[in-house]
């Protein structure tokens, strides 16, 4: 029988990972307030769901975005008909006047440099079909989008040699870090072509400083490697610092910088909230990497009507203006209702400021310092506490105990659901601690009241370390 | 400089070719009834353009389709949010109801069994990942699709061999040849995984016969090894024989559920039969359930925008719209073919008898000063830039025989095809008359003729040699 290619039949896809394993868990018994009250939440999916109802007000104020309305319908054969891999002209102009607004107008982009892909999975792996060949690396800092070993190792043959990062240094990229990731390469004779890095950075929701991002580019042009810049999360920035992207370094006067090197992928399925759309942009100041970029692009074009409404929609300067601003407001909202929730059963995460999600410190919760202690933890969290969360050792992080929770891609009754479970969880973890007594008050609370009890909040915030965290439940009784 | 991938800094992307290049020169000065009545006529472009207002009028009929409601409902969050791999449910089943429906309804497709792609060229590229490493090899049928030597090779470093066919059986594919391929693939050490062909054909515009799909089976069993037909024009069939599908003749034979009928594999699109290509709708269709995953797994790099999605699956579930869509589309698309081919005669031109596709085939042999490649790509250039009319030379479709172009004729209005046939007509007129003087006028074109012009005939040259080796 004939066999099928190694590709096809190997683990390269990355799905035997636990990433993916909780999604199983979830797609088998996922929640529904009415339905499934008890069903799994998703908490490990990074979409962004708060702006919707703020797009549809504008979709349905321009009916003409859609090719197959009566008032757009007289560009419909034009549109189904158009394949050119260059792209729709406007769907460029808009994309990049999009990208340089997210970036507060410090930088332009030029819309003949834009290439589509397949979304940002295409875009990674078209960036590693330019770059690499196969058996040579890429060094990408920890912990990462666990994506990534499919997306740019799979078909292409590339390696990832990871950069550690620690907590202790609220997992910074380092100069040593990058050297000695540089280094362990050579060892094992592997020929570095790039440095990936994700900014802002998924699971961490942090962004990178001006001095890192200047020695990644110092580091780069040093080594002769690329510097690939995922910005996908560009505009979930919600609050300071503000957002520093690699197109504004290069401009400035003290970086030495080879543009050759440089790449920029980009998508709008986290900034907008279309992964559906399949929105993906390979960005490169190198020419022949746009062109080659470019050609591959036939093999993941975006479909003609998706670009018809995005170029619609993103030359729309009020509208867009409004929603970086809004998408930023209820970001903010969400992230701050929920980090500080957390903190009051003291649960602490990484200071963030970026992102559709947390990464939570539960390392006082493992039974030992290990990645298997994780791995118990994260069984309980998603058969017990019923939610989908992703461990840290998915990441590729270098510490046991880090878990990351996405908190754009539920309503406000989900996320109040989830939190009470989270509390619930907490309490009983701490049993020993509280009073029987009020314990069983504790389990006929009602949601309104947990609610309610956010905005009780005394402004003595629990230490997230604190041993004996005080139920916020028994402070509301009394 | 940072140095890039070989991927990048090769040509395999097959953009050098002649088939290409066509189209740049007739982008530099393309025809406009109105604004550029002395342009370039565009018939090296296999799109259907004959059938927009059915599609239009059904939009029209169906507003919710259009903009993202369902039975009045915006369904535009779960659209947008909609990213699952498995495709959207009420697509794949409208899709393979379409599929059956072109087939005669002889044969059921089961939807779990579709993978969708970002148009066919993902489809293709996608199965070479799945069924081969770098260095096998895959058969095709010459004349076939230039855009194949990308697809299936660029990324993969999956090779292809070539089967011969010849204008002595009208191109059909023989037990010899089949044979011959193999073993010129054995003789370059190339591991050979299996057979592609395009079915309708690709540029001939004919469907294969009965004889052909057996014995493709049967050298596939014999040799164990895959098939895929790539079935993109199978909506195109305007006139008999009927298209028989080569799941038809694996359900005719009985070999369901043996084991190679877990080696064949349909590639589909929308982009003829709808003549949507700007929606970048494609699908694998595939008997064996790993390549299903494996496949469905790697559509990640190039899925249908759900947009896209769920418009076609409203349009497709109308039984109504899709049988008198594809009705009338046979009519027009057999009616402006005899257009081509009538116009042609009264050039004196003939073209191999076809009855699927949106292009001929066409036999311009005896207008070559001499039967080699160079002539025929003189005879192309002559066409594209002083008859104004942008046809590909079989060259570009690795033809084994100097002389046969594919002409389109699907893509412009009538008139417009009138015009090509009238400025064809006067060229052939003319070569007659001035046979003397096409010598002068050739040596004085060459002092035009820019670099790049002179390295597409050395080019497409280049690339034969190097198949032949």
């Amino acid at each position: 029988m004939a066999a099928m290619s190694k590709i096809a039949t190997g683990n390269g896809h990355g799905e035997n990972s636990p990433y993916f394993d909780g999604w199983k868990a979830y797609e088998t018994d996922p929640f529904h307030p009415i339905d499934r009250p008890d069903g799994v939440i998703q908490m490990g999916l990074a979409e962004n769901q708060l702006c919707f109802d703020f797009i549809k007000k504008w979709l349905i104020k321009h009916p003409e975005a859609s090719v197959c309305t009566a008032q757009g319908v007289n560009r419909f054969k034009e549109m189904a008909l158009f394949q050119d891999y260059h792209g729709m002209p406007e769907f460029r102009r808009a994309v990049a006047k999009f990208m340089g607004k997210v970036r507060g107008d410090r930088v332009k982009f030029d819309p003949d440099r834009i290439v589509m892909s397949g979304g940002a999975t295409g875009a990674h792996e078209t960036v590693a079909f330019c770059l690499a060949d196969p058996g040579e690396a890429f060094l990408v800092p920890t912990p990462y989008y666990p994506g990534f070993d499919r997306d740019l190792k799979w078909r292409t043959g590339v390696e990832l040699v990871p950069v550690h990062c620690e907590s202790s240094n609220n997992f910074k990229i380092t100069r040593d870090a990058l050297e000695a990731a540089y280094v362990k390469a050579q060892e094992a004779n592997l020929r570095v072509k790039g440095l990936l890095i994700t900014n802002p950075s998924n699971p961490l929701g942090t962004i990178l400083d001006r001095d890192t991002l200047k020695n990644v580019v110092g580091f780069i042009n040093e080594k002769n490697i690329h510097l690939i810049g995922d910005e996908i999360y560009a505009a979930t920035v919600f609050m300071e610092p503000e957002f520093v992207s690699i197109s504004e370094i290069i401009e400035e006067d003290d970086v030495e910088c080879n543009r050759d090197l440089i790449h920029i992928v980009y998508s709008l399925s986290k900034d907008m909230g279309f992964p559906g759309f399949r929105v993906g942009i390979v960005y490169s100041y190198n020419d022949a990497v746009v062109s080659c970029a470019r050609k591959m692009s036939s093999f993941g074009l975006v479909s003609s009507q998706t670009q018809h409404l995005i170029a619609s929609m993103l030359s729309d300067d009020d509208f867009v203006d409004d929603f970086i601003a809004e998408s930023k407001n209820l970001l903010f909202k969400r992230h701050k209702y929920f980090t500080r929730s957390l903190s009051q059963v003291g649960i602490g995460s990484l200071k963030s400021n970026a992102g559709l999600f947390i990464w939570m410190d539960l390392r006082k919760l493992l039974r030992e310092k290990t990645f298997e202690a994780e791995m118990e933890l994260w069984r309980v969290i998603i058969n017990e506490v019923k939610l989908n969360v992703s461990p840290g050792s998915s990441f590729h992080c270098h510490e046991p105990g880090w878990f990351r929770v996405c908190f754009a891609n539920m309503d406000d009754n989900t996320m109040a659901v989830a939190l009470s479970r989270i509390r619930t969880f907490m309490l009983k973890n701490n049993e020993a601690m509280v009073p029987p007594r009020k314990l069983c008050r504790l389990s006929s609370l009602k949601l309104s009241l947990s609610r309610r009890m956010d905005d009780l909040m005394s402004p003595s915030i629990l230490s997230p370390h604190s041993p004996l965290p005080q139920s916020p439940l028994v402070r509301a009784r009394n | 400089m940072g140095l890039l991938s070989r991927k990048a800094t090769c040509n395999s992307h097959g953009q050098d070719s002649s088939y290409f290049l066509g189209w740049q020169e007739y982008e530099r000065n393309p025809y406009d009834e109105v604004e550029n009545p002395q342009g370039i006529i565009q018939m090296g472009l296999a799109e259907n353009q004959l059938s927009f207002d059915l599609l239009e009028s059904w939009l029209a009929k169906n507003p919710d389709a259009a903009s993202f409601r369902r039975d009045g409902q915006s369904i535009f969050k779960e659209l947008a949010l909609f990213q699952d791999y498995h495709g959207l449910p009420a697509f794949k089943n409208a899709l393979v109801d379409f599929m059956s429906e072109i087939r005669g309804n002889k044969v059921k497709f089961d939807p779990s069994h579709v993978v969708l792609t970002a148009g066919a060229t993902s489809a293709n590229e996608t199965l070479m990942f799945c069924l081969a490493e770098q260095g096998d090899a895959f058969l095709l049928p010459t004349p076939y699709y230039p855009g194949f030597d990308r697809d299936l090779k660029w990324r993969t470093g999956v090779e292809i061999v070539p089967i011969q066919c010849t204008s002595s059986n009208r191109f059909q594919i023989t037990a010899a040849a089949l044979e011959e391929a193999y073993q010129e693939a054995q003789r370059k050490n190339l591991r050979v995984k299996g057979v592609l062909v395009t079915n309708p054909s690709n540029p001939l515009g004919t469907t294969m016969t009965r004889d052909e799909l057996d014995l493709l089976v049967n050298f596939i069993t014999d040799k164990e090894i895959h098939l895929i037909s790539d079935e993109i024009y199978s909506g195109t069939v305007f006139s008999s024989p009927a298209f028989v599908s080569i799941m038809e003749v694996l359900k005719d034979r009985n070999l369901g559920k043996t084991e190679v009928w877990e080696r064949v594999h349909i590639v589909y699109s929308l982009s003829k039969d709808l003549g949507l290509p700007g929606f970048r709708v494609g699908a694998i269709y595939s008997n064996d359930p790993i390549v299903v995953a494996a496949a469905t797994k790697m559509s990640s790099f190039g899925l249908v925008s759900s947009q896209t999605q769920y418009l076609l699956s409203a349009m497709l579930s109308d039984k109504k719209f899709t049988k008198e869509y594809i009705a009338k589309n046979h009519k027009r698309l057999q009616k402006q073919r005899s257009k081509l081919v009538a116009g042609l005669g009264k050039a004196g031109i003939g073209c191999l008898e076809s009855n699927a596709g949106l292009f001929c085939w066409v036999d311009m042999r005896h207008l070559l000063s001499s039967d080699t490649f160079e002539a025929e790509m003189e005879l192309w250039k002559r066409i594209v830039y002083d008859v104004k009319l942008n046809i590909s030379p079989g060259s570009s479709c690795h033809c084994s025989e100097p002389g046969w172009f594919r002409v389109c004729f699907a893509n412009m209005p009538e008139d417009t095809l009138k015009l090509a046939m009238q400025r064809l007509k006067s060229f052939v007129g003319s070569i007659a008359v001035n046979d003397r003087s096409h010598q002068e006028l050739k040596n004085s074109r060459r002092k035009f003729r820019t670099k790049w012009v002179f390295r597409l005939s050395f080019q497409s040259f280049h690339d034969r040699e190097q198949d032949e080796r």
